[in-house]
C-alpha cells in the first residue's frame, strides 16, 4: 500500500489497529464527509475527521467568528475572529493536516441548495444550532439516501444518532414536525457549558469513523443522551415509523419546504 | 527446524517501533490467507513485540530466531483476513 514515510508515521495508530488497518487507512483518506455548521460541533467532528485522514472534508457556514465563540468553538482563535467561520476552520485543519482537502463554503445551506451540496458526499454531519434546519437535512438525507449523524447541544445535554436512510428511522420518525418557533430556546439564550460540544462531536466524528471502516455497531436507531451534570449516558430507541412523512411507506413529502422565514429570529 | 515457503520478504533492518509493527502489518494485509511472510529485523524489542501482536491478529507465528549477533528472522503465517 503506498503510504509515505510521512503518513505511516501519522496514521501509525491508525495502521495497527486490526479493524483500521492499512486498508481502512486507505478508505478514511477516499472518504468525503459534509459537515452542516463549523461552530461548536463542527470545530470537533471537523478537528478530529482532519486528524484521522479524511481525504475530503466540506463545512458550510454563513457566519463569522465572535470571541462568544472561543468558550466551546475550538477550531477558531483570536487570530480568526471576524473571519467567516468556515474560513477559519480550514486554515485550522489544514496546519494540522496537509493530507485533508478542506473545502470551505461560505454560504446558509437552505431547501434550493442542499441538494446539490452534499450529492457527492458519502457522509453527512448536523452540527447545526437551529431546528429548521436539522429538519431540512434529515429530509434531504433520506431523499438522497445519504448516512447523517446527527448531534445537538443545550445547556449540560447533548445528544448524538447516526441516521441510515432505508435501514433505520430518521429524525422525523421521533419528532415529526420541528417544534414551534420559541418553544425550545437556543444556546444563545439558554447558555451551553464549553465543553459539551466537544464530546458530542467527538462522539460525531466516532460515528463517522465507524461507518467509514464499516466496523462496530453505529447509532441506527438509538438516540444516546448525555447529562454531563449526572455524567450519564442513556440510549433510547427510537422507533422507524412506517407512516413517517418523509421515509415512511407513502411520504408526504415530495420536496423540501423553507422554514427560514418562521424561524428568523433564531 | 523446517524451511517453509516464504510467500514475502520484508527486512526492516534501521527500523524502530512501532513502525517495525506497522511495516509488518501492512505487508501482512498484502498476503493472501494461508501464505507467509518473513521478516528480517535488528530492533531488540519488535523481535519480542512483533509475535504478540501477529498473535493477537489471529496469525500463526512459525518461527523467531536470531541468526546473528544483531538480527533476527520472523516467519508469520496470515490466518485471517484483515
Amino acid at each position: 500500500m503506498d503510504f509515505t514515510e510521512e503518513q505511516l508515521q501519522r496514521y501509525s495508530r491508525h495502521i495497527i489497529l486490526p479493524e483500521v488497518g492499512g486498508k481502512g487507512q486507505k478508505k478514511i483518506s477516499n472518504a468525503k464527509v459534509f459537515i452542516i455548521g463549523a461552530g461548536g460541533l463542527g470545530c470537533p467532528v471537523g478537528y478530529y475527521l482532519s486528524a484521522a485522514g479524511v481525504g475530503t472534508i466540506a463545512l458550510i457556514d454563513n457566519d463569522n467568528v465572535e470571541l462568544s465563540n472561543l468558550q466551546r468553538q475550538i477550531a477558531h482563535s483570536m487570530k480568526t475572529l471576524g473571519m467567516n467561520k468556515a474560513d477559519s476552520v480550514k486554515k485550522t485543519f489544514e496546519a494540522l493536516n496537509s493530507d485533508v482537502n478542506v473545502i470551505a463554503i461560505k454560504d446558509r445551506i437552505n431547501n434550493k441548495n442542499i441538494l446539490d451540496l452534499i450529492k457527492n458526499y458519502d457522509i453527512i454531519v448536523d452540527g447545526s444550532d437551529n431546528f429548521p434546519t436539522r429538519y431540512l437535512i434529515n429530509d434531504a438525507c433520506v431523499m438522497l439516501k445519504k448516512p447523517l449523524v446527527s448531534g445537538a447541544i443545550l445547556r449540560f445535554e447533548g445528544q448524538v444518532t447516526t441516521i441510515l436512510p432505508g435501514e433505520g428511522p430518521c429524525y422525523r420518525c421521533l419528532f415529526e414536525d420541528p417544534p414551534p418557533p420559541g418553544l425550545v430556546p437556543s444556546c444563545q439564550e439558554a447558555g451551553v457549558l464549553g465543553v459539551l460540544p466537544g464530546v458530542i462531536g467527538a462522539l460525531q466524528a466516532t460515528e463517522v469513523l465507524k461507518l467509514i471502516l464499516g466496523k462496530g455497531k453505529p447509532l441506527i436507531g438509538q438516540l444516546l443522551v448525555y447529562d454531563a451534570l449526572e455524567t450519564n449516558f442513556r440510549k433510547v430507541k427510537i422507533p422507524k415509523n412506517p407512516d413517517c412523512a418523509i421515509c415512511g411507506k407513502n411520504p408526504k413529502i415530495k420536496e423540501l419546504s423553507d422554514y427560514s422565514q418562521e424561524y428568523c429570529t433564531l | 527446524m523446517q524451511d517453509v515457503n516464504v510467500d514475502k520478504k520484508l527486512n526492516i533492518k534501521g527500523v524502530v517501533c512501532p513502525y517495525t509493527l506497522v511495516k509488518s502489518k501492512l505487508a501482512m494485509e498484502e498476503l493472501k490467507v494461508g501464505q507467509i511472510l518473513e521478516i528480517l529485523l535488528d530492533y531488540p524489542e519488535a523481535a519480542d513485540s512483533i509475535p504478540k501482536a501477529m498473535l493477537n491478529y489471529g496469525h500463526t507465528v512459525l518461527k523467531v530466531e536470531k541468526i546473528n549477533l544483531t538480527d533476527w528472522i520472523i516467519q508469520v503465517r496470515k490466518e485471517v483476513e484483515d
